[in-house]
């Protein structure tokens, strides 16, 4: 039954994909979807391509491991995008830029920090998919018995046939459709677990130590580190920011952020509850990330509990397919526009890097840290190089190409060696663990800091006048905005 | 057209100075205040009714009002252009 799931899933995304095959013909539909998608489809889009397996899976499992503290990170994802659209969602849409790096070349009219900014893109949705694959290979071995390095390939080869089938169209389509998916497939079950939870006489949970928050310094520390990094690192993952072109202007732009805080909202008040009832019927799992599909098993059994972990299962491979899709699309379009010669042709041959490097990194490094962990390194990066170009190149007319590009070296620098350290010796004890594993704190400060430095003793860009115009004006004015325009792809 | 960026970034601010406070504050709250802390409520305690449930609908709130407040302020800018 689960693998029956499994290929349902796969089967419904490829055939929305061939939909949007037969809709988008130029380049600009390819990436964008032409900007005629509705803020509530959008934002149900951006909800389905965000809500990956550290949401699906992953939080339950960290919560059954670590308890309330680890509540912060749901929250931490669903504010990330209150910042977003306070900071960046308005401005973002109006400068008109398809990716990260074209907003760089755009603010500060540099080539080098335009290639710094799609380095940073391909290093951030690498360090996301890895994660994804290594996971999805775990799941699938689980749910259906097939081998241990079946279910990595089986994800890329879904992603990548729908990719090549339709590009953005197909996937803005797959992914709003994506999100009811998994909203409904962790919701439906968890009606029957509480049902019989009470059943069972409703047992409270002894552990007080599980039960509260924080307690030491080091916690404390890991505590604000990982609010600071999901918070600001939100805004600067490649997959979520392309998403911002399909608004119409910088007005639905904004509606569809707040669209989206409501519709993550709803969804994340699941995983916590999953987490709990773990934490009384399934506490003794090795893999705490498997506890989602474990719950209905020994809560219900029986033809019920086959049926609803098959439905936990598809929506976690909808999980997988979703955020890997949005991901690869990003990657493949930095990489085709950046090192390839630009237009469709490049930007399919650049699909095979995109997904296949971390793909190759999944089937060498089989397993190590949980899911949601690994996610939250890329936030760090994120929010450690990206966040402080776009808030300062939004909002402060002196940022320049050099403080820009001494402020991605500085923040892109720090936190990948955090990352790779964290990666290669395992979850460590003490203070000098802590700092690596959640970089954040020191990191994102310290990038702005560098920034703003550098910034004061060098030149402004010459246009960044009309930039200003450009970002902060309701499109509806005739002003002056400079007529820069992304490369055509 | 610096007043339109500063009315907006005057108002971006707000909202992230208000965040950083509630989702800043929140920690430390739970640290230093043990009856919060050891509080239930319906049965189920406090900090996780505050972590788990309650931070979403104050997230939508504030983002629903600042989209009204953002949308406000660029039609100020609209009208004073259009005037000239």
């Amino acid at each position: 039954m689960n693998l029956a799931a499994v290929a349902l899933v796969a089967v419904a995304t490829l055939l929305a994909g061939s939909y949007g095959l037969r809709l988008s013909r130029t380049t600009s539909d390819f990436y964008v979807a032409s900007r005629t998608v509705s803020p509530l489809a959008n934002a149900s889009a951006i909800g389905g391509e965000y809500l990956s397996a550290a949401s699906f899976l992953g939080v339950a499992g960290l919560v059954l491991a670590g308890g309330a503290d680890l509540l912060w990170l749901p929250v931490g994802w669903t504010g990330g995008y209150l910042v977003l659209l306070v900071l960046v969602s308005a401005p973002l849409r109006r400068s008109g830029a398809y990716t990260l790096p074209d907003f760089a070349e755009a603010r500060l009219e540099s080539m080098a920090v335009r290639r710094t900014a799609s380095l940073l893109v391909v290093l951030i949705g690498w360090l996301y998919l890895l994660p994804q694959l290594q996971t999805a290979g775990r799941v699938v071995a689980g749910m259906t018995g097939a081998p241990a390095w079946a279910g990595g390939p089986l994800v890329a080869a879904v992603v990548i046939i729908g990719v090549l089938g339709g590009g953005m169209r197909s996937i803005t389509l797959v992914q709003a459709f994506q999100y009811w998916l998994k909203l409904t497939a962790l919701a439906v079950p968890l009606v029957f677990l509480l049902a019989a939870w009470r059943r069972d006489g409703a047992p409270g949970i002894a552990d007080e130590a599980w039960l509260l928050p924080v307690t030491g310094d080091q916690q404390l520390y890991s505590t604000y580190s990982l609010i600071l990094a999901t918070f600001l690192g939100t805004m600067g993952l490649p997959h979520v920011l392309v998403r911002f072109y399909t608004n119409p202007d910088g007005r639905a732009a904004r509606r569809t952020t707040a669209v989206v805080l409501v519709l993550l909202g709803v969804f994340y008040l699941l995983p916590a509850v999953y987490g709990a009832l773990g934490k009384l019927y399934a506490a003794d799992l090795a893999d705490t990330d498997g506890v989602v599909l474990e719950l209905p098993r020994r809560l219900l059994g029986g033809a019920l509990g086959e049926a609803l972990t098959a439905l936990l299962t598809a929506g976690a491979f909808a999980a997988f397919l979703s955020t890997s899709s949005g991901l690869t699309v990003s990657v493949a379009g930095v990489i085709g526009q950046d090192l390839l010669r630009g237009g469709v042709r490049s930007f399919r041959a650049a699909t095979v890097p995109a997904l296949g490097v971390p793909l190759a990194l999944a089937l060498a490094l089989p397993s190590s840290l949980p899911v949601a962990t690994m996610v939250g390194m890329a936030f760090a990066l994120s929010a450690s190089t990206f966040c402080p170009l776009l808030v300062l190149g939004i909002w402060w007319r002196g940022l320049t190409a050099a403080g820009a590009l001494a402020g991605l070296l500085t923040g892109g620098g720090l936190t990948g060696a955090a990352v790779v350290w964290t990666v290669a010796a395992g979850p460590g004890e003490g203070w000098a663990a802590a700092l690596l594993a959640q970089p954040g704190a020191w990191t994102v400060p310290l990038t702005f800091l560098v920034m703003v430095g550098v910034s004061r003793r060098t030149a402004r860009p010459a246009g960044v006048a009309r930039t200003m115009v450009r970002l902060h004006t309701p499109e509806g004015l005739r002003l002056d905005r400079g007529d820069w325009r992304p490369r055509r792809v | 057209m610096s007043a339109l960026v500063r009315s907006q970034l005057r108002l971006s601010l707000f909202v992230c100075t208000l965040l950083a406070l509630l989702v800043g504050g929140l920690p430390l709250l739970l640290l230093l205040v043990p009856p919060l802390r050891e509080a239930r409520l319906l049965g189920l305690p406090v900090p996780w009714l505050l972590l788990a449930v309650a931070v979403y609908p104050v997230f939508a709130g504030l983002g629903w009002w600042y989209v009204r407040q953002a949308e406000h302020n660029e039609k100020d800018f609209e009208e004073l252009v259009e005037r000239r």
